[in-house]
Formats: C-alpha cells, structure tokens, sequence
C-alpha cells in the first residue's frame, strides 16, 4: 500500500495529494487525520505527478500533514446473499448494530454496461394494486419507471405501496420459485422520511427482504454519489447470481445530481445546463441501465427511481436527462393531491414504454390495451373542456361534452384515487374502467374493438345501479 | 476491427486519465489513429495533439487505469471492415459485433479490452464471378456476386482506392473475406473484405435531385409530409412522444433495399426490443426476414461515450458501402442528440471553449458533414444508389430552439416534429401536422400522380386545408365553445375530427393498421371527402348539422384503418354514407 504526506490542496469535497507513482483512476483512499480518524475518498483524477481525490465524508479537519493512502483497487461492494435484512450507511457499511458483513464476493461498483444482445426483453406484468398504474401506466419485470414528483408532494407513500403490494400474477399461481427482494437506496433524505420508510418497513415484514442503504440529510453529498451504485451492484447480484426479482426504489435522485454538481464545481469543471456537469446524461444513464433482465437468467432489476422536480418544472435537467433514458415515468400532481385524491397520479404525461408489449391476452386481459387508450382519449377530452367550462359554462355545452365532464370527474374520484392501502388486482381496475366506459354512448368507443365492446360495455342505465352500489 | 497487419508506430506511455480521456506522452502518432491503451489493451483514437502529448477518446470504460502504462499505436484511422456479413448483425459503436463478443467475453456484461472483427473471416461465401479474365475493371467495378442474406445480393467490389486494370486470374467458388478472389495484372488482389476509415466518405459520382419518395407505410409521413430516396429528415420530440416508435416504424416499413439502424445511446431495452422483433417480423416487399436486409448499430447510453461518438461515422459507411453497390440504403440515427452529447463531453474534458449551451463550435460543421453523405448518387461504377438520412433529435425540454435542432434544422428538408400533447391524448404517430414540413412534396408529387392518382397533390390540399381551418376555429372554440358557430363551421370540425382519427392516426401495434400502403392512404383521405362533399349538400339542402353527424355510417370511417380489404370496405362505406346522407333531404 502506498502511503504519502504530500497533500497539496484542499478545496471543497477535493484534496490533492502529490504522488511518485502512478494511481489508477477512480482507485479507493484511505485519509488519516493527525488526530487518527480516516475518511475514505476516491481518486478522480490521474495525472503523472499529481492526484485529485474525492473524500466521501467531507474534507474539513483534514490538513496538509494528513496521511493519503492509496488502495490499488477500486471501490467495491462486499456481496452475500444475508445483506437481505440489513441497514447500510450510504457507502455500504452496516449501520444497523448487526455483525459485519461476511461477504460471499466482492463487486466493483462501476457495474459493467449489459451487452443489449444478451438481455431479454421485459414484458411481465408487474401488479402494483394501483389503478392508475396497472391500468394505464403498466410496470413491468426489468423496466425502470421514475416517479415524477415535487417537493411535498406524497411520493414516498405512493413508492410504499408499490413496494408492499407489488406482485407477479405466476407468483399467485405459484408457478415461480424466484423470491421478491427490495432495495432501498436513500440519498440525502431526512431522518423523518428515513423513519416513515423503515417504519413501514418494519410494520409489514418487508425488512426482511430488503436491503437498505441510507444517505441522509446532514450525511457527506459526496457520499451520495456512491449510494445507488452499491444499491445496484448488490441488486444485480441478487439478481442475477440469485435469482431474486428485485425491486430498486432510489430516492432522490435530485440529492444525487445535486452532488455531481457539487463535485464538478470544484473541480471547476465547465458546467452544463444550470451548472450540473455536461456528463450527467451518461451518469444518470449508467445508473438507470442496470435496471433489466438477461437471458437465461431468473432474476430481474426493476428501478423505481424517485426525482423532485425543482419547482414542479419537468423541462429542468434532472427529470429531462431522466426522461430520455427511463421507459416512462408516473407524474405525482400537486392539484390531484390538494383535490385529496390518492394517489395523486396524473396519468395524462405519465407514460409507461414497456406496455405495450406487458399487457393484452395471456398477460393481463385481452381488453386491456384497448380500454386504457379510450380513457386516456376520454380524460384528455374531459380535461381540455374544464378549461373551457371555466368560461362559457357547463349549461353551454353539448350534452355530448357533458359526458365527458362527468367521466374526467368520475375517473379521478373513482378511479385514480382508491387510497394508499388499496390493493386492486388487475381485473378490478379494468372492470372500473368499463363502468366508467360505460358512461359514454357506444359510439364515442372509437379505439375499441367492436368485439370487446360487445362483451364489456355496460350502457347507460347498468352503469348507474353499480355506480350507486360502490 | 482487425489491426492484424498494421505496423505498429512508436509507442508511448499513459500521463493522466480524466474518464473516458487519456493523455499520453511519448506517443509518436497521426490524428485519428487507433490506440490500443493501458495493459488491458482498451481500445481508443487520438483527438488531439500539442507538442509531446497526445489525447485520446478511450471508447472503453477506464476506472483503474492509471498514468505509467503503455500506449500502443496501431497508425491506422479507425475503419470498418466491410464485406458479407455485415447485413443481419448487431454492432457496438466501433463495430464489434455484440453477440461475437458475448461468447468472447463468456458473461451477459460487457468487459474491456475485448476485440473482435467486424465480419466473420472464417465463414466461407459463395461467390460468383460477373467478369472473366481479360476484362478491365476499375475502382468501384462490381467483379462478382455474393448472396449474402435471403433478401441481398451482395455485389464484390474494386475498392474505392485502387487502380484497376486487367483481371488475370477469377473463378467461382467458395472463399472467405480474406482469401483473394480476383487477380489484376497489376498484380493487386481483391479480397471481399475492405476496410474504410469511419470519418472519410466513400467516394461517388454526382449527386441528382431525388425524385421517388422512400415510401414509409406511415399515412402521416407519405401523405402529408414524404421523404424522398436519398432525402433527409428530422424527428425532434420532447421524451415520451414516440420518436423511438417512429423511427423502428421507418426502420421496419420503408420501402428502402437496406436499413441501417443506429441506437445511439439509447435504452438498453429497447434496442433489445429491436434485436428480438426484427428477425421475426417479415419485410412488406419480399416477405423474408427484416433482419435479412438489416444492420444494427446499439450503443445503448451506458456505453463508453467516446463509442457514442463514432456510431453515427460507422453507420453511415457501411450504408455507403451498399449505396456503392446500387442500392437504396435507408440510415435512421436515435438520435442525433445523444451523439451531439457525446461530441459535448468529449470537449469539455478536453477544456475546449465551449460554444452555445456547452456544445462544441464545431458542431453545426459535424451535423451538416454528417447530413451531407446523404443522397441520390451516380454511383463511380455507373450504377445508381441512395441513401436517406432521417436522424431523431431529442430536445431538451422539448424546446425546439436549442443548438442540435436547429443546425439540424438548417440541413434538412423535412421535418417530422412531434408534438408532446398529442401524445398525450394518445394521438399517434404524434407528428403535429401544423408545425412539421417536408420540401420534397413538389419534387414528388409527378411520383404519386403517375403511381397513385392523378388527383394526389389536389386531396392532399384540400386535407390540409380543412386541417388550417380546423386550427383556426379550434381558437375561436376555446373562448366561445363549439355550439356558438355557424353550422357549415360545425361540420368542418366533424370532417377535420375524422381527418386526425381516421387518417393521421395510425395504430403501430395493430397488424393491419402498423402498415399502410399509398393506395391506402389516398382512399381513406378520398372516402372522408366524400362525406365532406356529401355532407355540405345536406346542409345547403337544409338538414341541420347535428342529423348530419348522427348518420350511422360514420363511425365505421374509423375503423377503415384496420380493415385488410379495405377497398370493398371504403367502397360500401362511401356508397351508405352517400345515401343515408341524401336520405335526409
């Protein structure tokens, strides 16, 4: 190991050390202090002569007289199957007062790139129990599906419940022996938020198959940068060498980006869009594509990353660079949640990529495709009308228009909003969907096949009774 | 990319690793040569040179690599192998095929330092010669054929650089890519396997105004906005708006010989979804596999970004390769922005003065280099080829003023602008028809005329004038609602409404509807006229609007998408429409 005392420069999250040997990059750090502690850092920056490093736990307290020791090996994640259970610090060490990990194997976290030939493509149901979700957003097996939301808004709750509910309907079947695991990467959330997750965690058993890694608040930002990265080595692992169906909740990814941009500015770097770096789309990308499945492999990654829009902007850097490389995203709307519908999913911008090829036949029903693209058309009529209700008024309009009225209102009270403990399989959610259908006349079902509509539309007066009998 | 027979430069030694940029000192070589850098061999181009050091974009992750090891040089640009075998494959950025490097690398991950060449040099081709000894050929001659897929002949060219002369030795059989298959008296011989490098175009003849459209199955694109063959296009769109769906859709449906399809950092998934459909899905003109007339480039966005880099120069060289052979190459890049992202990162580890939005100033001058290779050509060996571009942009924000869309903008002609609040409401494919333009329509209008019918440029019109006018009165709704206007506006919103369901949209995951030919896409504009026509008669005649639009044929104008006979379809609906309108008068 080698070992130096030639720290030359301090500067925010960097210190740059002198070396006479050659470091590798993104090679590990120890940094002792004169006073004994050690901060680990991560090398940035290789030139001959001169090395920046990043410290995880911030550099104040470290001095020019402090010892730079470098690892000869880059960061890597300690892997074993017994992590399911535990709480991790945000750079993968036990925090729980459990037993240090014994681990099986050790991964670099800089996952490699999945080779697009080998993976498989997704197309299993996932059933999350929420309508808005299955019946227009489906998720499914190795897809990554951020949730869009902004500052207090309930996200948090709506990522429980995926968390709790979701399940594989061959899994009710009991035709598949892979396990569900969750992994919970927490960046730079408070400990209240921290508390509420492992709470719930904890109420309901699902600790036990979950790994947890926590970034909080007041934890180094820098350390942040590291988080996911464990989070998904350790799901790949389990995963891909275990067999498990893994589900990957990352929040906030907004606390992550802001770290990048805190180490890119003091690295004076030439900034990007509002100062985050110019790399951040391959950042981000390298993080959202180790969500999949591979071929010949059990397991699977979902991600279901969690981003806070600064200031609800969904043009902002953030959720833009997340957008383009995500296969869709599940909005969480601020007047959906005042109006006190939960959850509060604005299915209009959502979009799940991947469903096209998740649904229908032999995989959730054979109506489904049809049914969830009529009321997409529906709600987005029912919608543009408010705004003109606003003006004219409602007596104004056709009774046609009317129709349509009622259904946005309807879709949202009866629909969307089923409450945070509401486990509706796929069936039911559909079923809704064609009452609600069922409130418009036959002929408006212009994106349906005329076979279904036979088999599932209910007309006007069948609508009525089981609306009254909800 | 084989570097077997290159003389090996001076070598030289790692200074400093900076991500995917490495700075070498000691290193004694040409701009854009290949290095192969650090002990693990990773493969890498040199972008910069100032006095003793040397830059260069590594196309492999480099965490670990540290300043002290070696740089070996290759003294070749990077170059593509060309030859049989390149149709029905999957690339990297640099050309390595990803399933040869899959059971190269023995794992499901892509590890580093990995080299494969981009034709199989051990399979042996069938070949058969097209001139005997004694003919004189020159650069670009075709001297024999290859099948090469079930769909494409692959035609055994003189490379671009040689000098040509008198064939003194040629014989059928079956040869590899590497073993000769003619001999010149010059003493040269012609393998099937060629390399070019990535950043220099082919050489070829004059470029013509194109004349034919590349036909796309999509009603929007060849009724409203067509691209011709050798045109380019543009696709811009805010994320979740379809490009990717639109450009698979061009992908599987255009009428072109060859696709050449890029994902250039794209979503792993989704090149998955590419990898798997395309084998199965059969081409609309010869009923063979799509595959067979197709190459794959997949530098998924967590792939090396220097890789990201140069996918778009492979790709349009080997559609350069097939336009040599006279084909009609179509190139479809998802998408231009990610490449442009590329082109930013790279510079900015570089510290260059950056230019609008951080882009590099050089980046209008790579678009339009990039668009320019584009074309309907004269071939050098006198045959014809082509090759269309149509490159998909992703704006961020979906703000169409940014720097990639708008040196986009400036090279090409026509411009499928998709719109995030279609979308939205599910209207797909959701290219705005009010915002996007195509400048072929008046070169191509002779085409659909002679091809289609006589009156296609006239219905187009008269589409796109109820489509203005519905624009127009959707303002004026807005504010009054739609009760408040005259009757025959009334209608013409009920015509525009079918006009959008019925015609613009388009079901790209209905059998039937995915694809839909010229005839097709005429008739059903034709059928919703007649009950425009129809329609204003009852009205003049006096028939109040809401009996007109209550008549019970209208629906099915809706579902004529769908139909697979659809002629009898239109042909019924037409005649019920007609009667049950002149019923109420």
């Amino acid at each position: 190991m080698k070992e130096y005392k030639t720290i030359t420069e301090i500067s925010g999250p960097l210190v740059f050390a002198e070396v006479d040997k050659p470091i590798g990059y993104d090679e590990m750090v120890e940094i002792e202090t004169e006073d004994g502690e050690i901060r680990r850092g991560q090398v940035l920056e290789s030139e001959d002569g001169l090395v920046a490093i990043q410290v995880f736990e911030g550099t104040s307290g470290i001095d020019k007289n402090a010892f730079v020791r470098f690892q000869g090996e880059t960061l890597k994640m300690k892997l074993t199957e017994n992590l399911l259970g535990r709480v991790l610090s945000g750079s993968g060490e036990p925090i729980d007062g459990g037993p240090p990990i014994e681990p099986d194997e050790r991964r670099d976290i800089v996952g490699a790139a999945i080779n697009p030939y080998a993976r498989e493509y997704p197309e299993e149901f996932i059933q999350t129990g929420v309508s808005a979700i299955d019946g227009m957003n489906t998720l499914v097996r190795g897809q990554k599906l951020p949730i869009f939301s902004g500052s207090g808004l309930p996200h948090n709750e709506l990522a429980l419940q995926i968390a709790r509910q979701a399940s594989v309907p061959e899994e009710e079947e009991g035709g598949d022996d892979s396990e569900f695991a969750v992994i919970f990467g927490a960046m730079g959330i408070t400990a209240e938020e921290a508390n509420e997750f492992m709470d719930d965690f904890e109420r309901t058993g699902a600790l036990e198959r979950s790994v947890v890694f926590m970034n909080l608040a007041d934890d180094p930002a820098v350390e942040r940068t590291v988080t996911p990265r464990m989070a998904l080595t350790t799901a790949e692992y389990l995963a891909f060498d275990k067999d498990y169906h893994v589900l990957v909740i990352l929040t906030d990814m907004t606390n992550y980006c802001e770290a990048l941009r805190e180490i890119g500015a003091a690295r004076e770097e030439v900034p990007g869009r509002r100062g985050y770096p110019g790399y951040m789309y391959t950042d981000l990308a390298q993080l959202y594509e180790r969500a999949g499945r591979i071929q010949g492999r059990e397991g699977s990654v979902t991600q279901i990353p969690i981003l806070t829009m600064p200031g609800d902007d969904d043009t902002h850097p953030i959720p833009d660079l997340t957008g383009y490389i995500t296969e869709g995203q599940i909005y969480v709307d601020r007047d959906l949640n005042s109006q006190g519908v939960q959850p509060p999913v604005n299915v209009l911008p959502s979009l799940s990529r991947l469903m096209d090829d998740g649904i229908g036949e032999g995989l959730t029903r054979e109506d489904h495709a049809d049914v969830s693209d009529q009321m997409y058309a529906a709600y987005a009529e029912g919608e543009d009308l408010r705004d003109l209700v606003n003006i004219v008024g409602r007596e104004a309009l056709s009774d046609r228009d009317n129709k349509y009225l009622d259904f946005a209102d309807e879709f949202e009270s009866g629909f969307v909003d089923q409450g945070f403990n509401t486990n509706r399989d796929i069936g039911e959610t559909l079923d809704i969907g064609w009452d609600l259908l069922s409130t418009l006349p036959e002929a408006e079902l212009n994106r349906i096949d005329e076979e279904l509509i036979e088999k599932y539309y209910g007309g006007d007066e069948s609508v009525e009774e089981e609306a009254t009998a909800d | 990319m084989s570097q077997a027979d290159t003389t090996v430069r001076e070598d030289g030694i790692i200074d400093s690793v900076s991500g995917p940029v490495v700075t070498a000192v000691d290193l004694d070589a040409r701009m854009n040569d290949v290095v192969y850098v650090g002990d693990e061999g990773l493969m890498g181009e040199v972008i910069e040179i100032e006095g003793d050091i040397t830059t260069i974009q590594v196309y492999e992750e480099t965490s670990g690599v540290g300043p002290g090891e070696p740089v070996e040089n290759t003294g070749d640009p990077l170059t593509v192998d060309l030859g049989p075998g390149v149709l029905d494959t999957i690339y990297d950025g640099v050309q390595r095929p990803l399933d040869v490097l899959q059971e190269k690398m023995n794992s499901a991950f892509l590890d580093r330092g990995v080299d494969a060449p981009g034709i199989d040099l051990e399979k042996e081709w069938e070949f058969t010669p097209e001139v005997e000894e004694g003919d004189t050929v020159e650069a670009g001659d075709v001297v024999g054929t290859v099948p090469e897929t079930v769909t494409i002949e692959h035609k055994v060219l003189v490379p671009p650089n040689s000098e040509g002369g008198e064939v003194v030795a040629i014989e059928a059989g079956e040869f590899t890519v590497e073993e000769t298959v003619v001999e010149l008296d010059s003493g040269e011989e012609i393998r099937m396997r060629q390399e070019w490098p990535v950043r220099e175009a082919r050489p070829a003849g004059d470029k013509k105004t194109p004349t034919e459209p590349l036909l796309t199955g999509q009603r929007v694109q060849d009724g409203l906005f067509p691209i011709a063959k050798g045109g380019t296009a543009a696709i811009p769109g805010p994320f979740g708006s379809g490009k990717t769906v639109t450009q698979q859709q061009l992908a599987k449906w255009s009428d072109a010989d060859i696709v050449v399809y890029i994902g250039c950092g794209e979503r792993g998934n989704e090149m998955t979804e590419v990898i798997e459909d395309f084998p199965e899905l059969p081409d609309p003109q010869t009923g063979n596999p799509l595959m067979a007339r197709t190459t794959l480039i997949a530098n998924t966005s967590n792939m090396p970004v220097a890789a990201r880099e140069s996918c778009v120069y492979t790709g349009i060289t080997i559609a350069e390769y097939y336009r040599d052979m006279g084909y009609d190459v179509a190139l479809m890049a998802d998408s231009t922005s990610r490449w442009a992202e590329a082109m930013r990162e790279i510079s900015s580890r570089l510290e260059e003065m950056p230019g609008e939005e951080g882009y590099p100033a050089y980046l209008a001058a790579r678009l339009s280099q990039f668009y320019e290779r584009a074309g309907y050509f004269d071939n050098i060996n006198g045959t014809e080829g082509s090759i269309s571009v149509v490159g998909a942009v992703s704006p961020p924000g979906g703000d169409f003023s940014e720097p990639v869309t708008q040196n986009t903008l400036r090279i090409v002609k026509c411009f499928w602008a998709l719109d995030a609040d279609l979308a939205e409401r599910r209207h797909f494919p959701s290219i705005n028809w009010n915002e996007s333009y195509s400048l072929y329509r008046e070169q191509l209008d002779p085409w659909f005329e002679e091809n289609v019918a006589d009156d296609w440029a006239e219905v187009r019109q008269w589409a796109v004038d109820t489509l203005d006018e519905e624009g127009e009165l959707q303002e004026i709704v807005q504010l009054v609602g739609k009760d408040a206007l005259p009757e025959d506006q009334q209608l013409t919103l009920e015509v525009a409404r079918y006009l959008r369901e019925a015609w613009l949209q388009q079901n790209a995951f209905h059998d039937v509807d995915t694809y839909c030919e010229p005839d097709k896409t005429y008739l059903i504009l034709t059928t919703i006229k007649t009950f425009n026509d129809e329609a204003f008669d009852a009205l003049e005649a006096g028939v109040p609007v809401e009996e007109i639009t209550d008549i019970d044929a209208l629906p099915r104008i809706n579902r004529i998408g769908v139909q697979e006979d659809y002629e009898a379809y239109m042909d019924e609906l037409k005649d019920d429409i007609a009667a049950q309108l002149r019923e109420l008068y």
